[in-house]
């Protein structure tokens, strides 16, 4: 049976990890290599990498750095940041990357996600959509540029078209979430969750192992990636670089199963 | 020693580490003459059907890969399109396929036997195997072990014999098949922690 994802998400920002607070105060938290590293002895299910900086300096992919860390990981990676091009997929690609990420190009680009999954497949094309919550209509709008623009663009609505397009992965990314280990958001996953039929992550909240066990239980077999939990240890957040052991994981995963049946 | 075909695409690196742990010498092959050192060969892939036969096509390795593994038989392992590569044809492309084992790849989405109202494509994650038939590339896995996998299409055999394990993803389907000295594995083993290790050195000591 297929099981849910559980995936660091690492920002890299001058060829540095960091991790934000609602996409702001970047804290350095050390070597993207060296964290690669460990989580490829805590045998993670997959890890994300994102470049927060590439689309806002518009710069291409780090493509040294990408293959850096696709020599080192020994577990799926996706990375984002900077891709613009159908080029751009096929060069990460060909480094030994499984999964790219796009975010503001998916919004700018109308062809973007068709062209791409026509030249790597839909496998590997992940949108990630940067989410926030409106003070004025309540809704959800779609952010860009590392949640620095603001769009009018319904999340919905765009999830339908990516999905036409080909899209083989949506990460829902919340930006009042992120850093705040407060828990992930469900009323508006369900809404997506209702409408799509390819694999679908979450980031943004996440705390606990709870968190993740509650993500479980209500979603069933979805990607739940974090930054702040694996990253921080304790109140005072020290850098510690964590991830559920084996056991862990299971009790994560079974304690999901059997809540989803209590429920049911 | 373990020749891994470097065409521009897959994971080379990540396998050429596994074996340097393994103590298992490997190296990648990027021009016709390295061929003559190996004794086993990997056909690794990530990407769209026609887009990896193209550029196996163009690689000038085709002709050469076509002999040892047809005439010479050297055992080759394919991994995920490497492995349907290996097929007839893929719906994916319009490209021929190597027609190193019988059998079409389709979509997930077109096997009857799948819940589709349920069913996320692409099938993406870490999911177990059931064995089918018995054999040393699988020594010491079993039901208990996952490996991960990213796709969207499925190798559809004609003959039974030839499937090694199955995977069940709201039905089932084929997760790896043997056809003589001919393997494919539709997961990442080089992507799989300790069981893919583990099936990377069964390969070598086949």
């Amino acid at each position: 049976m297929l099981r849910p994802r559980i995936i660091p998400c690492l920002l890299i920002k001058n060829n540095g990890l960091v991790k934000t607070t609602n996409f702001k105060d970047p804290k350095y938290v050390g070597d993207p290599i060296n964290a690669v590293r460990i989580f490829n002895e805590k045998e993670v299910d997959e890890l994300v990498v994102l470049d927060i900086e590439a689309t806002k300096n518009q710069t291409k992919p780090n493509y040294q750095l990408i293959k850096n860390l696709a020599y080192e990981c020994r577990m799926p990676l996706c990375y984002g940041g900077g891709v613009q091009t159908v080029d751009h997929f096929t060069e990460i690609i060909s480094l030994g990357v499984e999964k790219v990420a796009i975010c503001t190009s998916a919004i700018e680009n109308n062809n973007l996600v068709k062209d791409a999954a026509n030249a790597v497949g839909s496998q590997s094309i992940v949108v990630c959509l940067d989410l926030k919550e409106t003070l004025v209509s309540n809704r959800y709008v779609l952010f860009t540029h590392s949640g620095k623009r603001k769009t009018d663009i319904d999340p919905i609505e765009f999830c339908k078209k990516i999905l036409q397009q080909g899209a083989g992965e949506i990460v829902l990314n919340f930006i009042d979430r992120d850093g705040t280990m407060k828990g992930y958001q469900h009323e508006f996953i369900r809404e997506v969750k209702d409408i799509i039929n390819i694999p679908l992550t979450v980031l943004g909240g996440a705390g606990s192992y709870k968190d993740i066990s509650s993500l479980f239980s209500a979603f069933g077999v979805v990607g739940a990636a974090a930054g702040s939990l694996f990253v921080f240890k304790g109140k005072y957040r020290a850098v510690l670089i964590s991830y559920p052991n084996h056991y862990d994981k299971e009790e994560i995963v079974r304690k999901g199963n059997s809540d989803k049946q209590n429920f049911n | 020693m373990i020749g891994v075909v470097n065409y521009g695409l897959g994971n080379i690196q990540a396998i050429l580490n596994i074996y340097k742990n393994l103590n298992i010498p490997a190296f990648s092959i990027s021009n016709v003459q390295d061929f003559d050192k190996v004794n086993r060969i990997i056909l690794p892939g990530v990407g769209a059907f026609d887009w990896a036969m193209e550029k196996l096509n163009r690689s000038c390795l085709r002709d050469r890969l076509d002999e040892l593994v047809i005439q010479k038989n050297i055992p080759i392992l394919g991994i995920c399109v490497g492995m349907q590569m290996m097929a007839e044809r893929s719906e994916e492309g319009q490209m021929d396929g190597l027609s190193w084992i019988q059998g079409d790849v389709k979509h997930l989405r077109h096997n009857i036997k799948f819940d589709n109202n349920i069913m996320d494509v692409p099938h993406m994650g870490w999911n177990d195997i059931n064995i089918i038939n018995k054999h040393p590339l699988f020594r010491g896995l079993d039901k208990k072990s996952f490996f991960y996998f990213l796709h969207s299409y499925f190798f559809s055999g004609k003959n039974k014999k030839q499937i090694l394990t199955s995977t069940d993803y709201h039905g089932r389907f084929t997760s790896s098949f043997q056809n003589n000295n001919i393997y494919g594995v539709q997961f990442h083993p080089e992507k799989s922690h300790k069981w893919g290790i583990r099936l990377l050195h069964n390969f070598a000591l086949i």
